[in-house]
């Protein structure tokens, strides 16, 4: 019978330990865009609350739909954020050779900046000079504000009805 | 490829047996939509082409492989096959300097994209009109979307120019621009070189993955400008542009409006929007079957009054 009773309690430390590891492992999320917007409520109608930057850590405390409520560890605004900002995987900033042998055999890891990226665009330019980015970084610099949104809303007599 | 066709080329495709482990890269990167083969594979093991029996398992196999590499890339890197691919586009258009009509857009395009399930890309969305007269409209990965002063001339209200870019971000939400990306360089770029080295690449790297950069903005260039999606992909871009419209308080009848003129305005023959997409009678049988017969779309004054007032000169 003790032998029972201690191969249940292994058991049932092998389960707790499991679904603890299960719960961080599922929890931690990174921001995979440059600036993702984290909002009052889980919708595109809900007012930004905070900003957070590519590569940031998260910690995903509830799920509505795409939307994520995360918290920060270092104390910053809660809120939720829409999936599409977001990524399971690690994000190393500025990886090193270490990191480029571990996200080799690892699924969790990406590595900012690698594959296609501005070096690679750099040397498209000087092979294909006729190609003129001009006008490409115009329109990144056009930005809208979340006031002007809602005055077009306003003015526009829209209503709008949310969604996921 | 329409479903059709996909169909004769996967019939074909078995009779030369090239659905083997070597060749089902190669044949997905024909069929570009994967979710085709996961229908068929949850219907039953297997499914019969002609006197060819196909086994779905295998190819369903084959093709979650095939996807988790396409997932590889970033929204980084999407980011930057985007922008390359803007600037393209913008070599057979170029831009129509307007700062009313552009701002105009690019607040419509922000509130329109916040809606989408994809209301978050690496970079965000942006909006450029274009100066010609042709109807067209592109989407680039990542939210470089462009238009038209031609296909700005098919909208007679707002709640058609919001079609238009609901539509446009329906694109880009489905990674349609990514898809058409032949297997082989999603393959090399992603496997071996894109994890490779520390803080930049090398002479012989950065040659081969610039090379695998031109191909893949020449497969994207090529699709968006000369041969066009498959008519899924544009159906899944219009159900896109509906739930959009519905979401931010627009009328989905807008879309049906700016078919109804398109109509009327193109010009078959021209390598425009008549070449590259289906006809705008297709695609109208499709959205009635979701929002039901057309009723017209009455946009309140001050709705009808800011549109004359940016575009009505366009």
């Amino acid at each position: 019978m003790p032998k029972f009773k201690s191969v249940l309690i292994i058991l049932l430390f092998i389960t707790l330990t499991g679904l603890a590891v299960f719960a961080i492992e599922q929890k931690m999320m990174s921001i995979q865009v440059k600036n993702g917007a984290v909002r009052s409520s889980p919708s595109f109608l809900g007012k930004i609350v905070d900003q957070l930057k590519y590569g940031d850590r998260v910690a995903v405390k509830n799920v509505k739909g795409s939307w994520y409520f995360i918290d920060r560890p270092e104390g910053s605004t809660d809120g939720w954020m829409h999936s599409s900002a977001l990524s399971m995987k690690e994000i190393v900033l500025n990886p090193g050779t270490s990191d480029a042998e571990q996200a080799a055999s690892s699924d969790e890891i990406t590595l900012a900046g690698k594959g296609f990226n501005q070096q690679v665009e750099n040397d498209f330019k000087s092979k294909n000079p006729q190609v003129d980015f001009t006008w490409i970084n115009k329109m990144e610099k056009m930005t809208v504000s979340q006031n002007q949104i809602q005055a077009f809303i306003k003015e526009g007599q829209l209503s709008p009805k949310g969604g996921e | 490829m329409d479903k059709s066709s996909r169909r004769k080329f996967l019939s074909l495709a078995c009779k030369w047996g090239i659905l083997s482990l070597g060749g089902a890269p190669v044949l997905s990167s024909f069929i570009s939509g994967c979710k085709t083969l996961d229908t068929l594979a949850q219907s039953g093991p297997s499914f019969q082409i002609g006197d060819v029996v196909v086994d779905t398992k295998a190819i369903a196999k084959e093709t979650q492989v095939v996807t988790k590499s396409f997932e590889d890339i970033t929204p980084e890197q999407e980011y930057y096959i985007g922008r390359t691919v803007g600037a393209m586009i913008l070599q057979k258009y170029p831009p129509y300097s307007n700062p009313a009509a552009e701002g105009y857009i690019n607040v419509m395009g922000q509130m329109l994209a916040q809606a989408s399930d994809c209301p978050e890309t690496y970079g965000g969305y942006h909006f450029l009109i274009q100066d010609s007269d042709e109807i067209n409209a592109f989407a680039a990965p990542g939210g470089f979307i462009f238009l038209t002063r031609g296909m700005l001339r098919c909208c007679p209200q707002e709640d058609a120019v919001a079609a238009v870019l609901a539509h446009e971000i329906g694109h880009v939400q489905y990674k349609h621009g990514l898809r058409a990306i032949k297997q082989s360089r999603v393959t090399s770029a992603l496997t071996a070189l894109a994890i490779k080295g520390t803080k930049k690449y090398g002479d012989e790297d950065l040659a081969k993955l610039t090379e695998t950069f031109e191909g893949s903005i020449s497969d994207i260039t090529k699709t968006l400008i000369v041969n066009g999606y498959s008519r899924s992909f544009e159906n899944q871009a219009d159900l896109a542009a509906i739930s959009i419209l519905q979401r931010t308080g627009y009328n989905p009848n807008g879309l049906v409006m700016m078919l109804n003129q398109m109509k009327i305005q193109l010009k078959p023959g021209r390598q425009d929007f008549a070449a590259t997409h289906p006809s705008p009678d297709s695609r109208l049988a499709e959205i009635q079957k979701y929002i039901g017969n057309y009723s017209a779309v009455k946009s309140p004054q001050a709705r009808q009054d800011r549109f004359k007032a940016s575009l009505g000169r366009i």
